[in-house]
């Protein structure tokens, strides 16, 4: 167990600096010169050139990269352009908003998604089957942006049921709750027609197991071999699935913050992008991707301590 | 003629396959013969006809710059359409250039090019665009961009994997052994054997790539004003949500309208013609 | 009493090629307190035969007529499916041919076992005692202890007793084995029918052994009944078949047993032919095709022969012995 921890641990660090390598040719190599991005067009070239030199420019390419490098590994992430303050303390503030926004999303389509997959797979064939495959189609195909934008429109404007933006009044958790309803819906709701899809397809595959048949065979209740023999195996593959999907529901969740006006980290590298504020803009990409790599790692973790196959398999 | 017509057949067989023809045929015809279907223009600013509703003059009403919005989403489906078919198709030549050569390569440059394609995917996708148009600055060309490299990783690996499976089967060791030189071997026996799954999940990406457009434009960071797009669209009403919803309604329908007409196409070409593709 | 009378059963799956006649005509008793097996190559129709008797038989297949009397009372291709449920497992319960596939690998042992039992009143810990009981009946060491262990933990050989354990736990009036040992090895597969014949003389129940090893059918089983492509070709006593074969399958699959093989031959002898096509059924004796005493009459459908004692070939030369024929 250990030993795979590791092993995938040092695999996802791997994965990492490479994704930093990709990130600084983008940053450095492609044309166009991050001082003059920083400053905007009004600036002095006496302005760029002192900041290019404060940034290190002037050095090889090499010795830049390694700069880059061994200092973020170390959390520095340089400093906010207009502030000062280190451009990993402020992603880390907004992070939570961010992290709760795509709790919200995986709830929303695992509550839906496999109850959905799990009804569609007992009842093949049927129109129930049809309309859950068709639905799942469509929430997959429709960008999330566009499902944020027309719950806002919907449930915020015109009915009034929920609040439209921000994410509510510290400290009030209920508040606070509420306001994640639909952004965390927008966010989610691609995600409930890949989990029931995938549910649906486990779970035909699951039923014709041998397995299955020794428990009919000693006429067991239809429900307990659906939801306790059948789906407990059955929704294994969604955690693998899930946490492939966090990526995606990351990308969601920017929209999502900027369309409710909730705070966080879409939020803030929109804003910084808007504000020319380079630092931020770099660090926080940096600083999701690594989420995205350890969730990942995550997710196969949970698969581990879920199946017992897999559990002493390590 | 009868060769085309018999998929088509086909595809129309199935109920959502028939539906999804009809919208992409339907977004298609009215992306080509817009200037045809109105004689708004789509740029022209109009003062006095600021946010109307949708009337007969209208057909959905205008923008906060008196412009058509029908006429916007006509023009807008061109500029879609124009991304998707370019950078879909630049994203498959580099993805099967890439593949071929991950595949067919030394051991170390095929581990190097994996590594390679799991960082990329490892980018959170709208944390890479924004990267990127940081750079760039806001335009067409970084929305293509964008959309080669989160498209191609995916191409790559595919035809690498197909490649792998090829390059140790009977006849291909037949046409090396008798001497056929690598590019040789690549064009004639593993391209073609290759390329119909790959440009069937192709076609499933198009509304991916459609859904990047129209996200980026909607954050401000992909196609330009004035050039109408379904995305700055969506970013006009929504700033005007409160008062005046058509605009926002009239940005998301041909969203919404394109990417299921092309999703419900894909599916059903590849139920059809490719059903082991199933559940990728 | 016969625990288990099955009386002309008729079982056709709908294909995409048309219908399937998957079992003929097939007729045979299973009495009390005896063990009845079934033999045949693969594709004869056992499995069909088995699931037609759970209630199990797949969505596209269907029991067009005959009856399989259960207990002398209850017709189970008359009751409906909550009734069949009640019958599976306390009355019917049945030990399945893949040991490493038969168990849920992600419920534990004792759990499994405590879920069979829910329709007792008694409480966790007695169903949890009884599971550990059957445990040490089937000699898995440390029974306890294997209560909380998942199936993928222990080998082939202890999957399959425990799977025995667990349909013997409800003491049911009929047991159907499906190829129980196939999967085993030589050694394990005699401990395991030794501990059949044990536990099934303790519990009192009939048993239904469906086997294509005839070794073990003659080892274990009182009566056995010889399939052929979805018809029960000879039935009869173990002594029966074995000593006196009346359908000229029956004695070339005889002939083809490896086990009695009593010089060293270079190959193994075969039947010639092939089963024939099932969604096609002859309509003469099914077994013509392949058959070595094959003669006109047999265009037409056989009978079925009863030569005496219960012993019954669906064969028009049953009554004529091999010997005679040729020496006529």
């Amino acid at each position: 167990m250990l030993t795979y921890f590791f092993k995938r641990l040092g695999l996802a660090a791997v994965i990492v600096s490479v994704a930093m390598f990709i990130l600084f040719c983008m940053i450095y190599l492609i044309p166009g010169d991050p001082a003059s991005v920083a400053l905007g067009p009004r600036a002095t070239e006496e302005m760029r050139a002192s900041l290019r030199e404060a940034m290190g420019l002037n050095q090889p390419v090499p010795v830049q990269f390694w700069n880059f490098y061994s200092s973020a590994w170390m959390g520095d992430l340089g400093t906010e352009v207009l502030s000062g303050r280190p451009v990993l303390t402020v992603v880390l503030e907004q992070l939570p908003y961010t992290l709760a926004l795509i709790a919200g999303g995986i709830t929303w389509s695992v509550a839906l998604g496999i109850p959905l997959g799990c009804w569609a797979a007992v009842s093949r064939g049927s129109w129930a089957d049809r309309i859950v495959g068709i639905l799942s189609v469509a929430v997959i195909a429709v960008p999330s942006f566009v499902i944020a934008i027309y719950a806002l429109l919907i449930f915020a404007v015109q009915l009034r049921w929920l609040p439209a933006i921000g994410a509510g009044e510290p400290g009030d958790l209920g508040d606070q709750l509420t306001h994640l309803i639909l952004p965390s819906l927008a966010v989610g709701l691609g995600w409930v027609g890949y989990i029931a899809r995938m549910v649906r397809a486990s779970m035909l595959e699951v039923l014709e197991a041998s397995h299955i048949r020794t428990a009919r065979a000693f006429g067991l209740p239809d429900r307990m071999i659906t939801y306790r023999y059948a789906l407990s195996i059955a929704i294994l593959p969604t955690v693998t699935l899930l946490g492939v999907g966090i990526g995606q529901m990351l990308s969601s969740a920017v929209f999502a913050e900027i369309v409710f006006a909730r705070p966080g980290v879409g939020k803030l590298v929109y804003d910084a992008i808007l504000t020319r504020n380079f630092p931020v803009v770099s660090g926080t990409v940096l600083v999701t991707t690594v989420l995205f790599v350890l969730l990942n790692l995550l997710a196969d973790l949970i698969i581990g301590a879920l199946d017992p196959r897999v559990r002493s398999s390590f | 003629m009868a060769e085309l017509w018999r998929p088509i057949r086909k595809i129309l067989r199935e109920p959502l396959g028939a539906l999804g023809l009809f919208l992409v045929v339907l977004v298609i015809f009215g992306a080509i013969f817009a200037d045809l279907l109105t004689s708004f223009d789509p740029t022209r600013i109009n003062p006095r006809d600021r946010f109307q509703g949708p009337s007969a003059a209208h057909l959905m009403g205008t923008d906060q710059l008196g412009r058509d919005l029908f006429a916007r989403v006509l023009h807008g489906g061109r500029i879609a359409l124009f991304v998707a078919l370019v950078s879909t198709a630049a994203s498959l030549v580099i993805g099967i250039v890439l593949g071929l050569i991950a595949g067919y390569g030394p051991r170390w440059l095929d581990n190097l090019m994996i590594l390679l394609f799991d960082a990329m995917k490892s980018f959170p996708t709208v944390m890479l665009a924004l990267a990127l148009v940081t750079i760039m600055g806001p335009s067409l060309t970084a929305v293509m961009v964008v959309v080669i490299l989160v498209t191609v990783p995916g191409y790559a690996r595919i035809i690498r994997t197909q490649t792998i499976a090829l390059k140790n089967s009977e006849y291909v060791t037949a046409a090396q052994s008798m001497g056929a030189n690598p590019a040789r071997i690549l064009r004639v026996h593993i391209l073609p054997n290759v390329i119909g799954p790959l440009v069937i999940l192709a076609s499933m990406d198009i509304p991916v790539v459609i859904g990047i457009e129209a996200g980026m434009s909607f954050l401000g960071l992909g196609v330009r004003p004035p050039t109408p797009s379904w995305g700055s669209m969506l970013n006009d009403g929504f700033t005007s949500i409160r008062d005046t919803a058509w605009i926002a309604i009239a940005g998301g329908i041909p969203i919404i309208l394109t990417t299921l007409g092309f999703t419900f196409l894909g599916e059903t070409l590849r139920d059809v013609f490719d059903p082991r593709l199933k559940g990728r | 009493m016969t625990t288990l009378a099955i009386d002309g059963l008729n079982v056709t799956f709908s294909t995409e090629d048309g219908p399937l006649h998957a079992l003929k005509n097939v007729s045979f008793d299973v009495p009390e307190n005896r063990i009845v097996g079934i033999v045949g190559e693969s594709g004869c129709g056992k499995s069909t035969l088995i699931n037609a008797i759970l209630g199990l038989l797949a969505d596209n297949g269907s029991i067009d007529s005959g009856s399989i009397l259960f207990q002398g009372r209850d017709d189970l291709t008359k009751l409906g499916p909550a009734q069949m449920r009640d019958l599976r497992g306390p009355k019917i319960s049945t030990v399945f041919q893949d040991p490493m596939g038969a168990l849920n690998p992600v419920i534990s042992v004792g759990q499994q076992m405590i879920n069979i039992q829910y329709r007792s009143d008694i409480s966790k810990q007695e169903k949890a005692q009884r599971a550990v009981d059957m445990l040490e009946l089937v000699r898995i060491p440390d029974a306890r202890a294997a209560l909380a262990r998942y199936p993928h933990q222990f080998s082939g050989g202890m999957k399959q007793r425990i799977a025995i354990a667990m349909a013997l736990m409800m003491e049911p009036a009929l047991l159907i084995a499906d190829e129980p040992t196939t999967a085993l090895d030589a050694t394990l597969e005699v401990t395991t029918i030794e501990l059949l014949k044990d536990l099934q003389q303790q519990i009192g129940c009939s048993v239904l052994f469906i086997s294509h090893h005839l070794g073990v059918i003659a080892e274990l089983c009182d009566d056995v009944v010889v399939m052929y492509a979805g018809e029960v070709v000879e039935r009869g006593t173990v002594r029966q078949i074995f000593n006196d074969p009346r359908h000229p399958y029956t004695a070339r699959l005889l002939e083809c047993d490896p086990a009695r093989q009593s010089e060293r031959t270079r190959s193994l002898p075969t039947i010639p032919g092939e089963i024939p096509d099932l969604r096609a059924r002859p309509r003469g004796c099914i077994f013509a095709n392949r058959c070595h005493r094959v003669h006109d009459a047999c265009a037409a459908p056989p009978p079925d022969h009863d030569v005496g004692d219960g012993h019954v070939a669906r064969c028009f030369v049953a009554n004529v012995p091999e010997t005679v024929e040729a020496t006529a």
